[in-house]
C-alpha cells in the first residue's frame, strides 16, 4: 500500500474529501477483511496462543512459554517426516511437472488427433475427489486380491507389494501424480494458448524448428506459470495427507502416525489429545512452507525480471 | 492444495479449543463425594416422569432396545446417535465433553477405553444408583473391567471371552488336528502353511488389541494402574510366552500380512486363505455376514491352552454403556442403561446376535442350545460360554490405551515386518507409552 502524504498547501475540503476517500476504500474491503480475520487470522493467531501451553490428562493446562517449539525441534518422529515430505518434493513434483509440461506442450502443438478428449481424459483424475482416488488406487495395490495380486495370478509374475516399507512412498507418489498432472497441465496449457501467434509465425519466418520454438518462446512465455505450479506443488508436498492417511488402515505398519508432519500432528490431537504440541507441529510446518515458497517464488521471479 | 491447508490449521485451532474448553469445565465434575444415593423409586419416577435422552452408540442390536424402551416408556424420548465406531467415536466424545456442550448422556464405551474416560472424571460413578448390587449379574472378566474399588463406571453390554474359529475344511485338507494348546497350534500353523503356501493358519500385521488379550491369556500383567500411578512391563513372564510364540510364528513366516478387518481379510476368511481366527465370541455375526461362501465351514474350539487340559482364557473386545457425568439426567439415563443392559433389553440384543455379558444367559439352556447352521450345527456356544467362565482375573488396561494403542504398529508393528525382534518393538512401544504417560501427568514407573 502506498500512503501518499498531504503536501502542506491542501485546502481544508480537499483534505476532508481525502480522508472520506480513505475510509470509502475500508468500506469495500471492509467485508472482506472482517471474514478474512475471522476464518484466517483468527485460527492461526488462536493456534500461536495454543502452542503456548501445555494440557495433560491429570493436572489441566499451563503455560509453558516455548517449550513446545524446544520440544518439536528436538523430535525425531517430526524432522523423519519433515525428511520424508522433503524427499517427496524433491522425486515426485518434477517427475509430476515434467509430465504436465511434456503433455500440455504436446496439447498446443496442433498435432495431436482428438486434443479435447486428450485434454479431458488427462484433466479428468483431477476432479476424483482426493479420498476417493487413494482408496481406489489402494485396492488396485493390494497384492492378495487386488489389481498387482491379479497380475501376479495371470501372468505368473511376481510384482512387489507396492504397500511394503521401500515402496510405499513411491506407491503414494504415483497416485499424487496420477491425481494433479491433469491439474497442472492445465495451468501451463492455458498459459501457452495466450502465447500470440505473431511469434510463432516470427519464428517459422527466421526458419526455426518446433525445438527451438519450445525453447526460445513457449518455455520463456510460461514461466509464470512454471512457478505458480511449483509453489503450488511444493505447498501440497508438504501439506501430504489425503493419501497416506487413507492407505493407513491398509498398510499400518509402513505408514507410522509420523510419516508426514501433517498427518503426526492429526494423530497427536486426534489419538493422543495433545492439541497444544499439535498446534505447534502445525505452526512450525506452516512456516517452513512458506519459507521455502518464498524462496522459490523469489528465484523464479528474479529470473523472469 | 492451499484450501487443504487452510482448513488443516483450522481444525487444529478447533480441537484446541475444546481443548481448553475441557480443563475449563473438568475443575467441578471431579468430586464424586458429593454424588448422593439414588433410590431405585428415584429413577422408575424419572423414568414415568420422562425427557429426553441422547445415546451415542454404534452397537447395531441397540436400534430395537430403543424402540422398546420408548414403547415401555412413552414419555421418555431416546436420541440413537451413531457418531462413529471405536477410535471415531472416542474422539468426538472426547471432544464434546471437552468443549461441554452436545455431551451425550448415555454412551457406548469399550472395556479397554473406560479407564481413559473414567479416570478423567467424565463418567458418572454409577453405585449410588444401585449399580454395585448388579455384582454377580455379569461375568467376572466384564464386571472386574467395568469396576474400580467401589466405583461402577459402566454396565456391560456385551463380551468377547477368546475361543478358536476354525475353518474345517482347510483344517481337513492339511490333515490338522484341531490344536488344543499354543504348542500344538505352532506345529498345526506349519502343517498349513506347508500344505498350501497361500494358506495361512492366522492374520496378523499387528494388532494391539489382540496381542494384549494374547499376554492377558498367557498371565501378563503388563499395566498396572492405580490412581495416577502406573506402572508397565512388558517384558513380564506372561508377555515373554507370547513374545517367544509368536516370534516364531513371524519368522518363520506363518502368518498372513493382512490387516484385520480390510476386504483382503474378509476375503482370506471366505475362501479359506485364512485358516483360523483366534478372538472374541462376538465374531460369529461377522463371519456370516463377511465370509458367507465359507458357511457350514467354520467351527469353534476352546482357546489354544499353555498349559495341557487348563481352561485359562481372555477377554477381546466387548463395550459398556456409560453414564457421562456431564449428565443432568442421570437418574433417566440410569434407568435406560439398566434396561437395556440388565433388563428385558438383553434379550432383544442377543436375539440381534450379541454376545451376552450377562451370566443368566450365559448359562441358559436356550442360548446354549443353539445350533447355528454358518457353524454346521455345532453348538458353538457352549464353547464360548466356557470361554467367558476361564478369563484370567486381574487384567488391567492403561488409563490412555486408546492412545498406546494408536502407536502400537509404529513401535510393535515393526516386529511383524521383520525389521527388529517382537520383544525390541515391545520394548519401543513401553518407551512411548512411559514417556506419553508422564507427558501427560501420570507418575509411570517401568
Amino acid at each position: 500500500m502506498t500512503v501518499l502524504a498531504s503536501p502542506p498547501a491542501v485546502p481544508q475540503t480537499a483534505r476532508r474529501m481525502r480522508r472520506r476517500s480513505r475510509w470509502t476504500g475500508w468500506g469495500f474491503v471492509g467485508p472482506f477483511m472482517a471474514v478474512f480475520a475471522l476464518v484466517f487470522l483468527a485460527p492461526i493467531a488462536y493456534s500461536l496462543w495454543l502452542s503456548l501451553f501445555q494440557t495433560q490428562l491429570v493436572g489441566g493446562t499451563s503455560f509453558v512459554g516455548l517449550d513446545n517449539y524446544v520440544r518439536a525441534f528436538n523430535d525425531p518422529q517430526f524432522w523423519s517426516g519433515v525428511g520424508r515430505v522433503t524427499l517427496f518434493l524433491l522425486v515426485q513434483v518434477p517427475v509430476m511437472l515434467g509430465i504436465s509440461l511434456l503433455v500440455a506442450l504436446a496439447l498446443d502443438s496442433g498435432r495431436l488427433y482428438g486434443r479435447d478428449f486428450f485434454r479431458l481424459t488427462i484433466f479428468l483424475p483431477y476432479a476424483v475427489p482426493g479420498v476417493v482416488a487413494a482408496l481406489m488406487w489402494g485396492f488396485m495395490y493390494g497384492e492378495r486380491f487386488g489389481l498387482v495380486g491379479n497380475f501376479n495370478d495371470l501372468l505368473g509374475w511376481n510384482l512387489p507389494a507396492p504397500l511394503t516399507s521401500s515402496l510405499v512412498l513411491p506407491a503414494i507418489g504415483n497416485i499424487v501424480t496420477w491425481e494433479f498432472v491433469g491439474y497442472n497441465m492445465l495451468i501451463f496449457y492455458s498459459a501457452l494458448r495466450v502465447v500470440p501467434a505473431s511469434l510463432y509465425e516470427a519464428a517459422e519466418i527466421d526458419g526455426a524448428g518446433p525445438w527451438r520454438v519450445i525453447s526460445a518462446i513457449k518455455l520463456p512465455a510460461i514461466r509464470g506459470a512454471l512457478v505458480i505450479a511449483t509453489i503450488f506443488s511444493i505447498i501440497g508436498s508438504f501439506q501430504l495427507f489425503n493419501e497416506p492417511s487413507i492407505l493407513q488402515p491398509l498398510s499400518p505398519n509402513y505408514i507410522s502416525t509420523h510419516y508426514t508432519p501433517n498427518l503426526y500432528a492429526y494423530s497427536l490431537s486426534f489419538s493422543g489429545q495433545q492439541y497444544n504440541y499439535s498446534a505447534t507441529v502445525a505452526i512450525i510446518m506452516g512456516v517452513l512452507t512458506m519459507l521455502v515458497a518464498y524462496v522459490v517464488q523469489l528465484r523464479g521471479m528474479r529470473k523472469e525480471a | 492444495m492451499t484450501i487443504r491447508h487452510h482448513r488443516a490449521v483450522g481444525a487444529v485451532a478447533a480441537a484446541g479449543a475444546l481443548a481448553l474448553a475441557l480443563t475449563a469445565c473438568g475443575s467441578g465434575s471431579d468430586d464424586p463425594g458429593t454424588a448422593q444415593e439414588v433410590s431405585p423409586q428415584d429413577v422408575a419416577a424419572a423414568l414415568e416422569e420422562g425427557g429426553e435422552l441422547l445415546v451415542w452408540a454404534w452397537e447395531p442390536t441397540l436400534d430395537q432396545v430403543v424402540e422398546d424402551f420408548e414403547a415401555e416408556y412413552p414419555n421418555v424420548d431416546v436420541e440413537l446417535a451413531n457418531v462413529g465406531t471405536g477410535n471415531d467415536h472416542y474422539v468426538a466424545l472426547q471432544n464434546a465433553i471437552g468443549a461441554g456442550s452436545g455431551v451425550p448422556d448415555v454412551a457406548q464405551v469399550e472395556y479397554y477405553a473406560l479407564p481413559q474416560f473414567s479416570i478423567a472424571g467424565s463418567l458418572a460413578d454409577l453405585a449410588p444408583f444401585g449399580a454395585s448390587e448388579l455384582d454377580g449379574t455379569y461375568s467376572p472378566g466384564t464386571w472386574n473391567a467395568v469396576t474400580d474399588g467401589d466405583a461402577v463406571y459402566g454396565l456391560p453390554m456385551d463380551s468377547g471371552p477368546m475361543a478358536l474359529f476354525y475353518n474345517a475344511k482347510t483344517f481337513e485338507e492339511a490333515g490338522v488336528e484341531v490344536p488344543a494348546t499354543w504348542d500344538e497350534f505352532l506345529e498345526a500353523a506349519r502343517a498349513i502353511h506347508e500344505h498350501d503356501e497361500n494358506t495361512y493358519i492366522l492374520a496378523d500385521n499387528g494388532d494391539a488389541g489382540f496381542a494384549t488379550s494374547m499376554i492377558w491369556q498367557a498371565g501378563g500383567h503388563p499395566f498396572a494402574v492405580d490412581g495416577t500411578d502406573v506402572t508397565v512391563d512388558l517384558a513380564d513372564e506372561g508377555t515373554a510366552k507370547f513374545t517367544e510364540l509368536w516370534q516364531q510364528l513371524i519368522d518363520e513366516d506363518l502368518l498372513a500380512d493382512v490387516p484385520g478387518w480390510s476386504d483382503e481379510w474378509f476375503q482370506g476368511l471366505g475362501n479359506g486363505e485364512i485358516a483360523a481366527l483366534v478372538t472374541g465370541a462376538w465374531m460369529p455375526a461377522n463371519l456370516e455376514s463377511g465370509a458367507a461362501q465359507a458357511s457350514g465351514d467354520w467351527r469353534v474350539a476352546p482357546m489354544p491352552q499353555w498349559t495341557e487340559g487348563a481352561n485359562e482364557t481372555a477377554e477381546n473386545g466387548g463395550s459398556s454403556l456409560a453414564i457421562t457425568e456431564a449428565s443432568d439426567k442421570k437418574a433417566l439415563a440410569y434407568g435406560f442403561l439398566e434396561y437395556a443392559n440388565a433388563g428385558d433389553g438383553v434379550a432383544t440384543r442377543l436375539a440381534g446376535g450379541n454376545f451376552p455379558a450377562t451370566l443368566a444367559d450365559l448359562n441358559d439352556e436356550e442360548f446354549l442350545a443353539e445350533e447355528p447352521e454358518y457353524f454346521g450345527g455345532q453348538r458353538i456356544n457352549e464353547v464360548l460360554s466356557a470361554s467367558a467362565t476361564g478369563v484370567v482375573e486381574g487384567w488391567q488396561y492403561l488409563p490412555y490405551q486408546v492412545y498406546a494403542n494408536s502407536v502400537f504398529p509404529d513401535t510393535v508393528g515393526q516386529a511383524y515386518t521383520g525389521s527388529t525382534p517382537l520383544a525390541d518393538g515391545l520394548a519401543a512401544w513401553q518407551e512411548s507409552i512411559v514417556s506419553y504417560g508422564n507427558e501427560q501427568g501420570f507418575t509411570v514407573t517401568e
